[in-house]
């Protein structure tokens, strides 16, 4: 039964079945052009609103909540998918902690709600 | 379309959200509005990854089951996050952030620890029918490999942030085992010894990708770095410790997308750790402090902490609450400098009634932030509001320098460093250079404080004893509420 579910696992590798070296520059090219997106936008940011972007920025780091969900749905192994579960549950507290701090922060510094 | 290519669109969307967010928190107008757009971004993420390949057909093989548990773990997991962050009271925000910082950061490593497994397990695979599943794990299991890498620096990165976040939680929580930092001689020696464990773990695992032992052997070694590495570090720097923790999670995020091939993560992850990086160095440069002395702690405690007696010899002038009320009294203009102790001593709510009291006067009342006040990087900013203190009179600190010679009374509450004149007047001071709020040049300045005691940088405060300085030796909140009791009778 094992078996019959492996190969599920290994469909995205299957995919990406181009030269290793040509994918990993591809992934790599992502890499360094989103960091350079985040340096450009967030030096921009004022100081008051540190505070915000820091925990919004956590929130956005949740997003590992996509590769929980893909490891721990494939069902692959037992320990794997068990892990993967756990994977799901802090990266979805993560995600959804970081963006309602965040919203509540900046209710604050919003005057029109009195 | 294949649904892959539908797939990928989902998240690149995603990912245009996440940088448009990132952009519209820049103003405070439009912040909001970017964080329901990351949300939103975050949520079509989520959604697209329901439909990969690995979930559908595992779907298609075991019917509903994976789907039931996806969204158990999905609905556990945004109930704790949304309680936490409804009911965590709004002062605790810095260690609360923490706190969801590192659960991100223990995902991550979790996800390449999971991928690991199933793919060791792929390979031992026997039988015709499994010939090409078999063949794709080995290759991503060759020694060093982008797979091995990638997942040697996703449990890395995780157990430290994980760890090194839950010491910070516990530090800004003030639980009373971690409220001083560790200051073991042998901690360095301890950290290299850890460092080097470290080093080789990965290339280990680089080199024996199939090794699920030399994995978990790296996590612990991880969550032990994460520990040593947080440990060390004062109540003061931790706006820097915040930021840089900030920015692993964001890194082992991208470095999970390494793992598994999938671009959102890779772009959110490193959108996450450049903002972060920029954070701490904005941070850093603000306290006049290298990484490097954060990092390695307590550098500069013990020092210079002497000659603070002869500066402040028989010129320090102590004020009781009633003669600095009469000051006030005559006062048409008025800074508050709120600093770190402001709100370890939670007294925003007391501070905002002093400002009432001054503005009945007639009084025009405005407050001076500099960039480290507080716990968290704005941290002042958000303590303020949420007392209530309108936002404009919230202003930062080249904004409202110049404006100091034309203030009768400046109130320095639970700040030290950022207001030493030393940092601007003696080059030789280990603050020279360091940006500071010009207290010194207001008419007259009222400190609350305890004690004299130095402040993190461990040096002397040639202000107190300045001409126009009174110093009012007091526990910061009680101070305020007698203050503003002094001046409404008199």
């Amino acid at each position: 039964m094992l078996s019959d579910l492996l190969p599920i696992l290994l469909a995205s590798a299957d995919a990406a079945a181009v030269d290793p070296a040509t994918r990993f520059i591809r992934l790599l090219t992502v890499f360094l052009l989103a960091m350079w997106v985040g340096f450009e936008v967030i030096t921009k940011v004022p100081q008051r609103l540190h505070t915000p972007l820091t925990s919004g920025s956590n929130a956005i780091s949740g997003i590992t909540a996509v590769g929980a969900i893909v490891v721990a749905g494939s069902l692959a192994t037992r320990f794997g998918t068990l892990l993967g579960f756990l994977a799901v549950v802090l990266a979805m507290i993560n995600v959804v902690g970081g963006f309602v701090v965040t919203h509540r922060m900046l209710e604050m510094f919003n005057p029109k709600k009195k | 379309m294949s649904s892959q290519a539908w797939i990928n669109l989902a998240y690149l969307t995603a990912s245009m959200l996440f940088i448009v967010a990132f952009k519209l928190m820049t103003g405070p107008r439009t912040a909001v509005k970017g964080n329901y757009l990351g949300a939103v971004g975050m949520a079509i993420a989520i959604l697209a990854a329901c439909f990969e390949q690995p979930v559908v057909q595992s779907v298609a093989a075991r019917g509903a089951t994976p789907i039931v548990m996806l969204a158990v773990a999905g609905i556990i997991g945004a109930a704790i996050g949304a309680t936490m962050a409804i009911k965590y009271p709004m002062t605790g925000m810095p260690q609360m952030v923490a706190l969801l910082n590192g659960f991100g950061g223990a995902a991550s490593s979790l996800v390449a620890g999971a991928e690991l497994w199933s793919m060791t397990a792929a390979a031992k695979l026997t039988g015709e029918t499994n010939a090409a599943a078999v063949k794709a794990a080995e290759t991503q299991l060759a020694p060093w490999s982008q797979f091995a890498i990638a997942t040697a620096l996703t449990g890395l990165i995780g157990a430290v942030t994980f760890w090194g976040s839950f010491v910070a939680f516990a530090k800004l929580e003030e639980l009373p085992r971690f409220k001083k930092a560790w200051t073991d001689p042998n901690r360095h020696l301890i950290n290299l010894g850890l460092a080097i464990a470290t080093l080789a773990l990965i290339a280990g695992l680089c080199a024996y990708p199939t090794s699920n032992l030399l994995y978990w052997l790296l996590v612990i070694v991880g969550s032990a770095l994460g520990c040593t590495l947080t440990l060390p570090i004062g109540g003061a720097d931790m706006p820097v410790v915040i930021c840089l923790l900030n920015s692993y999670s964001g890194l082992a995020a991208a470095a999970a997308g390494f793992v598994i091939d999938n671009n959102v993560l890779v772009i959110a992850g490193s959108l996450v750790g450049a903002s972060g990086l920029i954070l701490t160095a904005i941070m850093c440069q603000a306290m006049n402090r290298s990484l490097v002395g954060v990092l390695f702690g307590g550098l500069g405690t013990s020092t210079a902490a002497a000659g603070g007696d002869d500066i402040y010899a028989g010129k320090v002038k102590s004020a009781s609450a009633e003669e600095i009320a009469m000051v006030l009294e005559g006062a048409d203009r008025v800074v508050i400098v709120p600093g770190y102790g402001l709100a370890v001593a939670q007294a925003q709510h007391a501070v905002r009634e002093l400002a009432n009291a001054l503005e009945k006067r007639g009084a025009t009342v405005e407050y001076a932030i500099h960039p480290v006040a507080g716990r968290m990087p704005g941290h002042m900013n958000v303590l303020l509001a949420e007392a209530d203190i309108p936002y404009e009179k919230l202003r930062e600190m080249d904004d409202i320098n110049p404006t100091f010679p034309e203030t009768d009374v400046a109130i320095v509450i639970g700040a030290n460093d950022v207001v030493n004149p030393a940092a601007r007047t003696d080059p030789k001071s280990p603050i020279a250079g360091m940006p500071v709020l010009d207290v010194d040049k207001a008419r007259t300045v009222v400190v609350v404080k305890r004690s004299l005691s130095p402040g993190f940088a461990g040096i002397p405060n040639p202000l107190f004893a300045a001409d126009n300085t009174l110093m009012y030796f007091a526990d910061g909140k009680k101070a305020i509420l007698d203050l503003t009791n002094a001046l409404s009778k008199g």
